[in-house]
């Protein structure tokens, strides 16, 4: 099954700033932005994210990706695109 | 002479590796999830050699030595050193904002800075080092010791000899006109917690505790120096494995961790993601939490996941460790309440008193059973409650009573509860004869030992969130700095899931307000994450009282508003 990666990132953009960040414009929330890094996410947070992530693309997210994949919203996408062209 | 005999009858917190390490040599005092392991022996070894290159960059009896590193068995050994020298250690936040460690250091006047590479140049002003540093492999520890440590062939065979009035080692937390504070506490302050913990918990060699805590933070103190008292092991956990719920609950089961001790919302992070009931947790044995009140759903989910292990729950602030305690019961399966913070502490002595008394010169008064009032406490020994460097904010946090003893506000309203409880405490050890002559003198006063204590509230503007202590006004310093920000004010809610902390802050006339992106990566850039607000809030201005003050019970109300 191949996913079409724009469209994954804007469902992880809108699910970011609905969940985390109420009130911004998703706009502004960039493709190569750091979020973990940068403090836009706390830990807890980009938790949150890899269960959303691993429930809505029903892929598993090992602890590895979870903790260096996982920091730009273009990262996150490309980990979805492979591991749903992998299965 | 059995081990546990000796280890346990020192005075010093230096002592009691060097005793440990020639009872139980080669067992395993410290490992780290980096793959580092290190034997008693090993461990006095190596952290002798560090004192004695502490030594020739001149630290002596008396001085401070930093720790601005990973946690690993490397910082662990360091500190060793520092006590081994018969300085006290301040350990920092090693991922907090550069300027509030520097900020630390320059105040406790460290001689020297053990760190890593990348911290070493953040520990710079104006191009010059802030101290002598000594410098560790970096972020990924691996490996023990470093390059400059192989030039030292000697070390001292026995430590310099502290006493136990000397400082052991200063936390700083969260100071409320926005720079940090530096609690000390001496060896014997120190030791009498260690013991207390010794003597309640009962370590035996075969254990492993967990270190979750980061250094800075007082719930180290049991990680570090209770296993010294039985010749156990501590398992390091670095900051990173902290965080990961899933990996850190494969690491507490691989490890065989005996002894768990963290903050309440770890415990709740590692249900929720860390898949605990795929895993075998047959080893672990007790469940300690301390640092904020474990919301009692979650509580009770952990209860029904681990029906088998021993709970505590332990409360106090850092000026005094811990000093309450309460082991969950059967019936507290059942509760819809939080748990009491419990009974006093068998090395502690508290008393509740009338906050409307403080104020009428007729002297404190305790209140009765069932009435609320303001926890102070007593720790016995000779214990040097205070903060660095600051002995006005020490005045006013502690009072001499005419016994002469010296007792501390914890800033708490707590409440007796009018029934005793009918468990016969268990026997302590020789201590008793000094602790019992405290407790006399203090008895008309005092709550008694079996009386069990139950949280209020605050009251001040300080919070507990995932067990740091937070001053409001540190977060409000915080978003002043923050460019055409007029007014700043944070309030902290009360939720079924724990504390929210929301800030609300106005602008500046023709100033643009910052998105909420801007606003998560200031916070992160100029507070430590544990201080990063949950939620933000902009106001055109900040409501005023008829004082013209800003008007906190107005805040709160619209926060509370915004949470439900």
């Amino acid at each position: 099954m191949s996913v079409n990666i724009q469209q994954v990132k804007d469902q992880l953009r809108e699910f970011i700033v609905n969940s985390f960040l109420p009130g911004e414009d998703p706009a502004n929330l960039l493709d190569d932005m750091p979020l973990r890094s940068s403090g836009i996410l706390d830990s807890l947070s980009t938790l949150k994210l890899v269960t959303f992530v691993e429930e809505t693309y029903k892929i598993e997210v090992s602890p590895h990706a979870a903790s260096t994949q996982f920091d730009r919203i273009q990262d996150i996408a490309d980990l979805v695109a492979h591991e749903s062209g992998s299965r | 002479m059995t081990p546990i005999a000796v280890a346990t009858r020192v005075e010093t917190l230096s002592e009691l590796l060097h005793t440990q390490s020639q009872i139980t040599p080669d067992t395993t005092a410290a490992e780290d999830n980096y793959g580092n392991t290190l034997t008693y022996r090993e461990l006095d070894e190596l952290s002798g050699r560090i004192a004695a290159l502490l030594h020739a960059h001149g630290v002596q009896r008396g001085d401070r030595v930093g720790i601005c590193m990973p946690k690993c068995v490397n910082s662990v050994a360091c500190i060793h050193a520092a006590l081994k020298v018969g300085a006290a250690y301040v350990p920092v936040d090693y991922a907090s904002p550069p300027e509030r460690n520097r900020y630390i250091f320059t105040n406790c006047q460290a001689k020297v800075i053990c760190t890593d590479e990348p911290r070493a140049k953040t520990l710079e002003e104006n191009g010059k080092p802030i101290a002598h540093r000594l410098t560790f492999p970096g972020e990924a520890p691996s490996g023990i010791g470093s390059p400059e440590l192989s030039s030292i062939t000697s070390f001292p065979s026995h430590p310099i000899t502290s006493s136990p009035s000397d400082l052991a080692y200063i936390l700083y937390t969260s100071g409320s006109t926005g720079v940090p504070k530096g609690v000390m506490h001496t060896h014997a302050s120190a030791m009498s917690f260690v013991n207390w913990a010794a003597d309640t918990l009962r370590p035996v060699a075969s254990d492993r505790f967990s270190s979750h805590a980061p250094f800075h933070f007082d719930l180290s103190v049991l990680d570090l120096y209770v296993p010294l008292t039985a010749g156990a092991a501590v398992v390091v956990i670095g900051e990173h494995l902290g965080k990961q719920p899933h990996e850190l609950a494969e690491f507490i089961a691989a490890k065989s961790i005996t002894m768990w001790y963290s903050v309440p919302s770890i415990l709740t992070l590692l249900m929720q993601f860390g898949k605990l009931e795929d895993k075998d947790f047959a080893r672990l044995r007790t469940v300690c939490f301390a640092g904020e009140v474990f919301p009692i759903q979650h509580l009770k989910q952990l209860l029904s996941i681990w029906p088998d292990k021993d709970y505590y729950n332990l409360y106090g602030p850092t000026e005094t460790n811990v000093c309450t305690y309460h082991k969950v019961q059967a019936d507290d399966h059942h509760r819809s309440t939080p748990l009491p913070i419990g009974k006093v502490c068998e090395n502690c002595s508290a008393m509740i008193v009338d906050v409307a008394s403080m104020t009428g010169g007729a002297g404190f008064q305790p209140v009765k059973p069932g009435e609320e009032g303001l926890l102070y406490i007593h720790c016995s020994g000779p214990t040097m409650h205070g903060y660095w460097n600051d002995a006005e904010r020490t005045n006013a946090s502690t009072f001499t009573d005419s016994a002469g003893e010296r007792w501390y506000c914890t800033g708490d309203v707590v409440v007796q509860s009018k029934e005793h409880l009918t468990t016969t405490p268990g026997s302590i050890s020789g201590r008793e004869v000094e602790i019992t002559t405290v407790r006399r003198r203090m008895q008309t006063r005092t709550v008694p030992h079996d009386a069990v204590l139950t949280f209020i509230g605050r009251r001040d503007r300080m919070v507990k969130r995932h067990g740091y202590r937070i001053e409001l006004g540190e977060i409000e310093a915080g978003l002043h700095k923050l460019l055409g920000v007029d007014e700043a004010a944070a309030v902290a809610s009360e939720t079924p899931k724990g504390v929210v902390i929301t800030a609300f802050f106005s602008m500046k006339p023709n100033e643009k307000a910052p998105g909420m992106i801007a606003l998560k990566q200031f916070c992160a850039q100029n507070l430590p994450s544990y201080m990063s607000p949950d939620r933000f809030t902009m106001l055109e201005r900040l409501p005023r009282t008829s004082t013209d003050k800003i008007n906190y019970p107005e805040l709160s109300r619209i926060a509370k508003e915004a949470l439900t």
